[in-house]
């Protein structure tokens, strides 16, 4: 079934603004996201926010819930706490599916 | 060092874990509000007292989750704790607050205060929660791990209070030998190393619930279902606005009585005259014409509370970032826009829930643009004067079409006006929307009904300050210069307001606007209700038969009225809502942006209006 199927590729990459609710997964990295719209947030600084909200390297994470209008925002349970954010921000962290 | 003997306990911790409840059940009442000059946020402060008589100063500072702030309100907390504020050292003892059911992104926080070499108190906050969730902490260990005295509160309930103080006082008399200032701008990897450190320092000290909650998922499952989730949210603001206007209706009555029997009183119990007229006229129905606004605003604080204890308000936002994002408002904006249906003044305070800087400006820039509960009275007035009760299309009242058409005028130039301001002034992304959504929470009636009192009290004492003066301004204006023996017309005519209005009308003639028009617009800047007052005194004096609502519809052009009607959907900014600009953004630069576009718009619509209604023969 679709645990067998992670498993027979424990190492494909999931992007944070890519899954659907029900996904579960550690986080493997936190990029910090290439070139960027003018005017935009500060790549580093986008990092450094993701970091400091939770989203660092080791931490379990599962999709709950997403946002009426095109699936975005989405809420996040990322280890302990509960997390809300863009889709597209959500782009920058890289999950593994998590293997049970 | 220049400090008094009182020693400083700051509070800092993330959002939502206590702190003010905290810092209120510390220092009772002795508090005292402060506003940093060109800071929009309040930093609290008050004293706190041990016991043996030692006192210690409380302040209760924005949350953060890093000292590495960036928004104005993470700038007053970064600046406190470092003593980079003008006139204030750093505090001589940290109270880092921790919700002690959610210690992940906090002890990362903690492990940064240390190295500002400041003593830092570990508060685990919210134990009461922890323990009916059987979490389980070793205190000793965390004490050990993270260099810093560990102690448990329960806020609301004020437990464990004596103890913290006692810690807190200890930790002050050793301030002395501080250790070194380290702190420096935490770079990604030096939080990394960070979260690291805290992960493993929980994994040894903490173990998880064996009673998790499990309510905050099951009424998430609901609350924020795309559709369920929706429905929701809109049957609450339906209820709201019920609420807001049809429960506040008997109170209004009441006070609206009242002040009607206070001014009978003083006509009956004071000689006729100038005093007469200042006390009745001015004070009473001026104050009067304000404080009726009190329920409303009330029941309008209840609901946001409520919704904001419980824990609501991060879903509200979840919900309707999308739809804001699309018009270049933050998911956040949601709130303040939806408050200034009742007033733009609390709506704008609350606009510090918004972290960035620029869709803050944006909303309080918008959020005079949804139609205040003010502007009811206006446009009751001049609808039933000129709107005829005609049907349409068999079942809807042409003036209730007409009242909503002007409530959606609001919104969508709200929406177009921050559009613009969002694509044209501040091009580029929009900040991220990040945000914690916090547990449930059952709200604390204790909390509730201080904070309610807190704004209660606001308004009121707004009204004696700002309203007041002005009422009596705005009388004597309209009083003096009193008309000459045998002269024609109302005397209103030969006052100082009289004479400007005159003065401004070929200003408004190309709108459409009679001099009386103009002169009901003055003290309509004071508040946007007093126009009506202002129309019914002018006609009055004029010596003009039947109640205000027929001479209007015998003297005014449907054109004229119609571009009165456009002219308030935007109506330049009463003083209080400019008052509260200024406040929140540190300077009169924003008040003066917002008159000006909407006193610009204001008359563009009328002059489109009149016009358009004029080549349609409505003149
Ligand atoms: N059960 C419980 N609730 C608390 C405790 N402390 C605070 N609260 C509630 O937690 C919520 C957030 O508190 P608040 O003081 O506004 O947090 P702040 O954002 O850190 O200032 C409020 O609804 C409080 O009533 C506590 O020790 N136990
Ligand atoms: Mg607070």
């Amino acid at each position: 079934m679709s645990s067998d199927a992670l498993r027979a590729a424990p190492e494909s990459a999931f992007r944070l603004g890519d899954v659907q609710p029900g996904f579960r997964g550690v986080i493997t990295a936190v990029r910090r996201p290439s070139g960027s719209a003018p005017g935009a947030t500060d790549p580093e600084e986008l990092e450094l926010r993701l970091l400091e909200f939770g989203f660092v390297e080791g931490a379990q994470v599962e999709v709950l819930h997403e946002g009426p209008v095109g699936g975005d925002p989405i809420a996040v349970r990322v280890d302990d706490m509960r997390v809300a954010l863009r889709r597209s921000e959500a782009m920058n962290v890289i999950l593994a599916a998590a293997s049970t | 060092m220049n400090r008094s003997d009182i020693p400083t306990v700051a509070l800092v911790g993330n959002p939502n874990c206590g702190k003010t409840a905290l810092f209120n059940a510390l220092t009772g009442s002795r508090q005292k509000v402060a506003n940093y000059a060109g800071v929009t946020v309040e930093k609290k402060e008050g004293i706190a007292e041990l016991p043996d008589g030692r006192r210690l100063r409380i302040v209760d500072l924005p949350g953060t989750y890093s000292l590495r702030a960036r928004s104005p309100d993470e700038v007053v907390t970064r600046d406190a704790v470092l003593g980079r504020l003008a006139g204030e050292p750093a505090p001589d003892v940290i109270l880092c607050v921790a919700d002690a059911t959610n210690l992940g992104l906090v002890l990362r926080l903690a492990l940064e205060l240390k190295t500002t070499g400041r003593p830092v108190v570990f508060v685990l906050n919210m134990i009461d929660i922890a323990e009916r969730q059987g979490i389980e902490i070793d205190v000793d260990a965390l004490c050990a791990g993270l260099g810093a005295p560990v102690t448990a509160t329960v806020a609301t309930r004020r437990r464990g209070l004596a103890s913290l103080l006692e810690i807190a006082a200890t930790q002050a008399e050793g301030a002395s030998d501080l250790g070194p200032d380290l702190w420096h701008e935490p770079s990604a990897s030096d939080v990394r190393n960070a979260h690291r450190a805290a992960r493993d320092l929980m994994r040894s000290t903490v173990r998880p619930p064996s009673r998790p909650d499990t309510l905050t998922g099951r009424l998430d499952g609901m609350l924020l279902h795309p559709a369920a989730g929706v429905v929701t949210l809109l049957g609450l603001l339906f209820l709201m606005f019920q609420a807001v206007f049809a429960g506040a209706a008997p109170l209004q009555d009441l006070i609206e009585a009242g002040f009607a029997a206070l001014g009978a009183a003083a006509t009956a119990g004071l000689p006729a005259g100038w005093i007469q007229g200042l006390v009745v006229d001015g004070l009473i129905a001026g104050v009067g014409s304000v404080l009726v606004f009190l329920p409303q605003i009330l029941i309008l604080f209840v609901f946001i509370l409520l919704l904001e204890d419980s824990g609501y308000m991060a879903r509200a936002a979840f919900l309707m970032d999308r739809i804001m994002g699309g018009a270049g408002l933050h998911g956040r904006a949601f709130i303040p826009l939806l408050s200034s249906f009742a007033c733009a003044v609390p709506g704008i305070m609350s606009t510090r829930v918004i972290d960035n800087q620029r869709d803050r400006l944006t909303t309080i820039l918008t959020a005079p643009l949804m139609t205040c509960s003010a502007r009811i009275p206006v446009y009751t007035l001049i609808i039933g004067a000129l709107i005829p009760q005609r049907t349409v299309g068999g079942i809807l009242s042409l003036q209730g079409l007409v009242m909503f058409s002007l409530y959606a005028a609001g919104i969508l130039s709200a929406l177009a006006v921050a559009f613009v301001i969002r694509k044209v002034l501040w091009r580029g992304g929009s900040e991220p929307f990040m945000m914690q959504l916090p547990d449930y929470k059952i709200p604390d009636p204790v909390n509730l009904l201080r904070n309610l009192g807190q704004k209660a009290w606001a308004f009121i004492s707004r009204a004696g300050r700002i309203i007041l003066p002005l009422m009596v301004l705005v009388w004597a204006l309209s009083t003096w210069p009193s008309a000459p023996e045998g002269a024609e017309g109302p005397a209103i005519a030969y006052s100082a307001a009289g004479r400007l209005g005159h003065w401004l009308e070929p200003v408004f003639a190309p709108i459409g606007f009679t001099w009386e028009m103009v002169v009901a617009l003055i003290p309509g800047m004071a508040a946007r209700e007093v126009a009506v007052a202002a129309l019914g005194t002018i006609y009055a004096v004029g010596g003009a038969e039947g109640d205000l609502a027929q001479v209007l519809s015998r003297q005014w052009p449907l054109a004229s009225g119609l571009a009165f009607l456009a002219w308030y959907v935007f109506a330049p900014q009463c003083v209080a809502t400019l008052a509260v600009v200024r406040r929140e953004t540190g300077g009169w630069v924003w008040p003066g942006v917002m008159f000006a576009y909407m006193l610009v718009l204001a008359y563009l619509a009328a002059f489109i209006v009149y016009r358009v209604a004029a080549a349609f023969g409505l003149s």
